[in-house]
């Protein structure tokens, strides 16, 4: 179970995201949508403090932080029940594909190196890679790159998965097999939150859409609810837009 | 003008021959432990720990802001009129202690550059599965801060090994130091120095061609 409650992030005298208040249940798969700036990927930068929230309590799993007294320890617990799938894909550039699975296992979690190596190679081949293994991300191509993403971010075995537009920079090309492992992580019942721009997807794998702007939650439903009758005029305006 | 004493030239070839493990000796430690020190000191002023900031800001600026002679005089004949124990210290060891500071100070610069250099998003990786500030900059980006600074530290360690050459002034008989004595016995100054000049050369000069392989190296790396 998640709970957000009051989140609010402010660059400067900008507030970009507005006391948000969001649950979401084990399992729950949910998308979040919105025109650029509008605090979605702050949003899921704040739940692990790659972005410094300045109030709100977040709670995941038995992870309870209060923004404002965040202790390291507070922040280091929450980063560790999460896992962030960055946009540009972020893999280790001196580590292997493998390598870069293991290292969250090993590092963070503290399993040994063996037990880390065969975990590491089974979620490879989840992911399609496993001849890829002692490749460098160098030699991977964009879709293959975050494809390790994903699966750097599956191995850890976090209570919740954040996607930051994870194929807004991929090549055309690239953008179905990542789809695909993401729809394949869904299958898992993994918690998923998840900032895209892929309507179609949203609405194949969203247990719940969300609609932001202006840093709040304007709309939320799920997806053919609130994509196929939009109550905010916003969100009518944007589905016109992207549509 | 007379002609050149080749006969002298060629004999005392393997005399300061005999001195290159001793000046690789000391340019070799000295690079160690300044590599050590320099990435403290990096590190120190990346993360900029309060109190230890302003120390380290000014350790640099001294022992880059003074000759090498100048610190190596004042390491050993200076401060063991200061600090007694100090005048136990041999002059290898004061040429090892001086080169690895000033040396130290010039590395610090460039490890600390390549820090910068490391694309944020490896930070970001790093800290999004919960690794802690130290372990990332042990395992994900002084890696790769040393692979961007990799040519930089091997230009420095050729300028250790000339300058260790200055350690004959502190009494410490290497390959310059060998060459002087020689050539106070012979008088014939220009062949001596001469011959010395060129196996510095020739020394700096296979460090050049093992640093280009190196490069080669590093760019092919991450790229399996």
């Amino acid at each position: 179970m998640i709970s957000v409650r009051d989140l609010t992030k402010r660059f400067g005298d900008t507030t970009v995201l507005d006391a948000i208040d969001l649950d979401i249940a084990d399992g729950e798969r949910v998308v979040i949508i919105g025109p650029s700036g509008t605090g979605k990927s702050t949003l899921l930068r704040c739940l692990n403090f790659l972005d410094r929230p300045e109030a709100g309590r977040i709670e995941i799993g038995d992870v309870r932080v209060d923004a404002a007294r965040a202790s390291k320890r507070d922040i280091l617990a929450l980063r560790r029940a999460t896992a962030f799938v960055f946009q540009n894909y972020a893999l280790f550039a001196n580590k292997t594909a493998k390598e870069n699975i293991m290292e969250a296992l090993v590092t963070v979690q503290g399993h040994p190196r063996s037990d880390a190596e065969r975990r590491a190679l089974e979620v490879l081949g989840q992911t399609g890679l496993a001849d890829k293994a002692e490749s460098y991300p160098a030699a991977l191509s964009g879709g293959q790159q975050q494809r390790v993403g994903i699966g750097r971010a599956m191995a850890i075995g976090a209570d919740l998965m954040l996607f930051d537009e994870p194929t807004s920079a991929l090549d055309p090309e690239w953008v179905g097999e990542v789809l695909d492992l993401m729809r394949q992580v869904a299958e898992q019942r993994q918690t998923m939150l998840i900032v895209t721009h892929e309507m179609q997807f949203a609405r194949e794998i969203a247990d719940r859409v969300l609609f932001m702007e202006g840093g709040r939650i304007v709309e939320e439903g799920p997806p053919d609810a609130l994509l196929d009758a939009p109550q905010d005029e916003r969100l009518r305006r944007f589905l016109r837009r992207v549509a | 003008m007379r002609g050149l004493d080749l006969d002298y030239m060629l004999g005392l070839v393997p005399v300061i021959l005999s001195y290159v493990p001793l000046t690789l000796f000391m340019a070799v430690v000295a690079m160690v432990c300044a590599l050590v020190l320099a990435s403290l000191l990096a590190v120190e002023r990346v993360i900029r720990v309060p109190g230890l900031d302003w120390l380290v800001v000014l350790f640099i600026s001294f022992f880059r802001g003074t000759p090498l002679l100048v610190q190596l005089f004042l390491f050993y004949y200076g401060l063991p009129q200061v600090l007694a124990f100090l005048t136990q210290i041999n002059g290898v060891t004061a040429a090892i202690m001086g080169l690895t500071l000033h040396f130290s100070a010039y590395m610090a610069e460039a490890i600390r550059a390549a820090i910068t250099g490391v694309d944020r998003s490896q930070w970001e990786a790093a800290q999004s599965i919960g690794m802690t500030q130290a372990q990332t900059m042990r395992r994900i980006v002084l890696p790769q801060a040393g692979r961007i600074a990799a040519p930089t530290l091997v230009n420095y360690f050729i300028d250790m090994i000339k300058g260790t050459s200055l350690a004959f002034t502190l009494g410490v008989t290497e390959m310059m130091g060998a060459t002087q004595k020689e050539a106070s016995g012979s008088f014939l100054y220009f062949e001596a120095f001469l011959v010395v000049a060129i196996l510095y050369w020739i020394i700096v000069e296979t460090l050049n061609q093992g640093q280009k392989q190196l490069e080669i190296r590093l760019n092919r790396a991450y790229a399996r």
